[in-house]
């Protein structure tokens, strides 16, 4: 391909780290403990209210950042449990503008930073800036895209450029240094740190990938002060939390709580998000 | 037309097309991508592929006159160029071997695929086995209930075929659940999609890999007629046949090019695979293209009787194809394709596969209106073998010898009497 620097555009992201809520918040969890925890959830399950109470019972149990993912009837990079969930949300008429309103809902009682994120067709037939008019409207720090890359992703990079909107790329561990270079250099907020070849769930080990990969993202420029590394896939409990954050600036976790959110209910959410939230102070 | 539209590479075709795929599988499409840039440069490459269709597939495939069909469609010559006499019975095999060979050179040890109505599966499983490579073939759970014969062939084939459960349990999650193995086995694996869609390179590889059934087909009926057809006709789900037959065409301006979709119930119903009839253009499964999708962006269900054409997108070079008006798309109901099927059959002893015979309901219209002169070159994409239950079943002869001249008979006596069928 050979957009890469056309759709670069005349802004990286390094030296939007500081305006950044997402960053900003990040580089304390930094300061204050070993790193910051990010967790996922996705709208509208098991009800949209019920995805509101438990995003914020994450926050009121430690973690830092949430990452609020839109259903979608095609998730290639997402495994069963989230699948699950997600398809729970489209059965019972989950609509694109319920994230605004749980955006919104959970801005009202809990002060943490949130991220959508969404696969890309959505936000393109609700149209891109539409889209990201409104995410600022309701409160929204910005975007993780999980099948948009900084290559393809010229109309987005307008957009969060204008909006001034964070957008989170993806780096995996088959990614080339040019790659890791722009997702660093075009990310805002963190840069997702794909631990593992392979979609969302939970994992015994956290594949030592990921602290190569963050190895090599330190090389061009990934930081606190520019674009955090946080590792995600595969993260699921507490001592994952801590061994990651060893190395990494942020823990992301997503199946082991959708997994206690199914199972035992916001409380059950609760206790785990806690537990996670151990990780960071160790 | 001055423009040379067999020239388009990708990534984009106009608006459509790209590479909107995750970061974890960039790496491994570049490697398709260079790799399949130095296959095509290697005259060694294009010698053991041609060796392995001339040897193995049985290519060229031969063109068939079908007079007798071409009496019911307004007097025109049908030629159907016979892409269900290679080797596993239909086109998919073209592009199977192809890729099987580039996965070769790139060291891959197992090859994954999507599969429809099996077909493709079928395919890949035979090449899996020839190149000595495992296989693992993903079909929704719907089409294996389906098409039960050719996940036994896949099964006898040394494949391991997974029912695909989660979303619609047809194509589309079939492809979604091949990108998930893909993501976590792309070391050892190629993922051999089976369509001209998905992320770059993978349409424009595909359309290439396909292209010799046009090429033929120009040359046999130019040999056979003397000149090039009026029109050329196929069906279209993702669009592999149907680019493979038109591309040697595209620059032939007095050719006129028609894809024939599924319709299903009909496209002013809820269910029909009609995507450039009635889609939307969206991201799906890597590239931009027209799709079936609601307003948010979700995808919808797709319907069609056949199988391998139940798919709620299509691949980009169609869609700009019929933006820029070089290809025009209509819409074949389940109900017109399986009368064409069975007229095919009766009439021809040709029994198609349900897929290609919405391109014969297309060409039986499109000869009434064309009339007496016209040429249409048909690509009979597939045999119909595996729909032998789906069509027994639904011209109720599973249970007793079908009364081929009773058949025929209903037919012109329904032509007859004008009756829509």
């Amino acid at each position: 391909m050979t957009a890469v620097t056309s759709a670069a555009g005349p802004t990286a992201g390094s030296a939007s780290a500081a305006a950044s809520p997402v960053g900003r918040t990040i580089a304390r969890a930094n300061s204050d403990r070993a790193g910051a925890l990010i967790g996922y959830l996705p709208v509208g399950f098991p009800t949209l209210a019920g995805s509101i109470d438990a995003a914020v019972a994450l926050v009121e149990n430690g973690v830092d950042v949430l990452e609020l993912g839109l259903p979608y009837t095609d998730p290639v990079m997402d495994g069963p449990v989230i699948q699950r969930a997600t398809q729970t949300a489209l059965e019972n008429g989950f609509r694109l503008r319920d994230a605004f309103t749980a955006v919104e809902a959970i801005r009202a009682r809990v002060d943490a930073p949130i991220l959508l994120m969404t696969y890309y067709n959505p936000i393109v037939q609700y149209g891109i800036d539409r889209f990201a008019d409104d995410l600022v409207s309701a409160g929204g720090a910005g975007l993780i895209t999980p099948d948009l890359t900084v290559d393809s992703g010229a109309e987005w990079l307008a957009t969060s450029d204008r909006t001034g909107l964070d957008r989170v790329f993806l780096t995996a561990p088959t990614s080339t240094s040019e790659r890791l270079k722009l997702a660093v250099d075009h990310s805002r907020g963190f840069v997702y740190v794909v631990s593992t070849m392979g979609v969302t769930g939970a994992r015994g080990d956290v594949d030592s990938a990921a602290r190569t990969l963050v190895d090599r993202l330190r090389e061009v420029g990934a930081s606190t002060s520019t674009a955090s590394a946080c590792v995600g896939i595969g993260i699921s409990t507490g001592d994952q939390v801590a061994e990651v954050l060893a190395y990494a600036d942020g823990a992301i976790v997503g199946s082991a709580l959708v997994r206690a959110l199914s199972e035992h209910g916001v409380a059950g959410v609760a206790r785990v998000a806690a537990e996670l939230a151990a990780g960071t102070r160790r | 037309m001055t423009t040379h539209l067999r020239d388009e590479q990708g990534p984009f075709f106009g608006e459509f097309g790209g590479r909107f795929m995750p970061e974890s599988l960039i790496a491994a499409l570049d490697e398709i991508s260079a790799a399949y840039d130095e296959a095509k440069n290697d005259p060694s490459f294009a010698a053991e592929l041609a060796a392995l269709h001339r040897t193995y597939t049985g290519r060229p495939s031969i063109i068939t006159e079908a007079p007798r069909f071409a009496e019911h469609a307004g007097g025109a010559r049908i030629i159907l160029k016979r892409e269900d006499l290679n080797h596993t019975g239909s086109h998919k095999i073209n592009n199977v071997l192809g890729q099987a060979l580039l996965a070769q050179r790139l060291g891959k040890t197992r090859l994954i695929a999507e599969t429809g109505a099996g077909q493709h599966g079928v395919a890949t499983a035979t090449a899996a086995a020839l190149f000595g490579m495992s296989c693992v073939v993903y079909m929704g759970e719907v089409d294996t209930e389906r098409q039960a014969l050719n996940v036994a062939r896949m099964r006898l084939l040394g494949a391991e075929v997974v029912s695909v459960t989660t979303g619609t349990r047809t194509l589309k999650d079939a492809l979604n659940e091949a990108f998930r193995d893909w993501v976590a086995n792309v070391e050892d694996t190629h993922y051999l999609l089976g369509t001209v869609a998905g992320p770059h390179p993978f349409p424009v590889m595909v359309r290439d890999f396909h292209k010799v059934i046009g090429e033929e087909a120009r040359e046999q009926v130019l040999a056979l007629t003397g000149a090039l057809p009026t029109a050329v006709v196929a069906c279209v789900g993702g669009g592999s046949n149907a680019i493979g037959i038109f591309h040697a065409f595209l620059d032939d301006p007095d050719v006129e090019l028609y894809g024939y979709e599924a319709a299903g119930d009909g496209v002013d119903t809820d269910r029909h695979a009609a995507t450039i009839s009635r889609g939307r253009p969206g991201v799906l499964h890597g590239s931009r293209s027209l799709m079936l999708q609601d307003a948010d962006g979700q995808t919808s269900d797709s319907h069609s009787i056949s199988a391998g054409l139940d798919y709620p997108g299509v691949g980009p070079e169609h869609a700009w194809l019929s933006s820029i008006g070089r290809a025009t798309y209509l819409p074949i109901t389940d109900a017109e394709a399986m009368n064409a099927f069975r007229l095919l059959c009766v009439t021809e002893g040709i029994i198609p596969a349900i897929e290609s015979a919405h391109a014969l309901a297309g060409a039986l219209d499109l000869g009434k209106r064309l009339g007496p002169g016209a040429t249409i070159l048909i690509n009979l994409s597939g045999r119909g073998d595996k729909d032998v239950e789906t069509a027994g079943r639904y011209f109720g002869v599973l249970d007793e010898a079908a009364l081929v001249a009773t058949e025929l008979d209903a037919i012109e006596a329904d032509e007859a009497e004008g009756v829509q069928r």
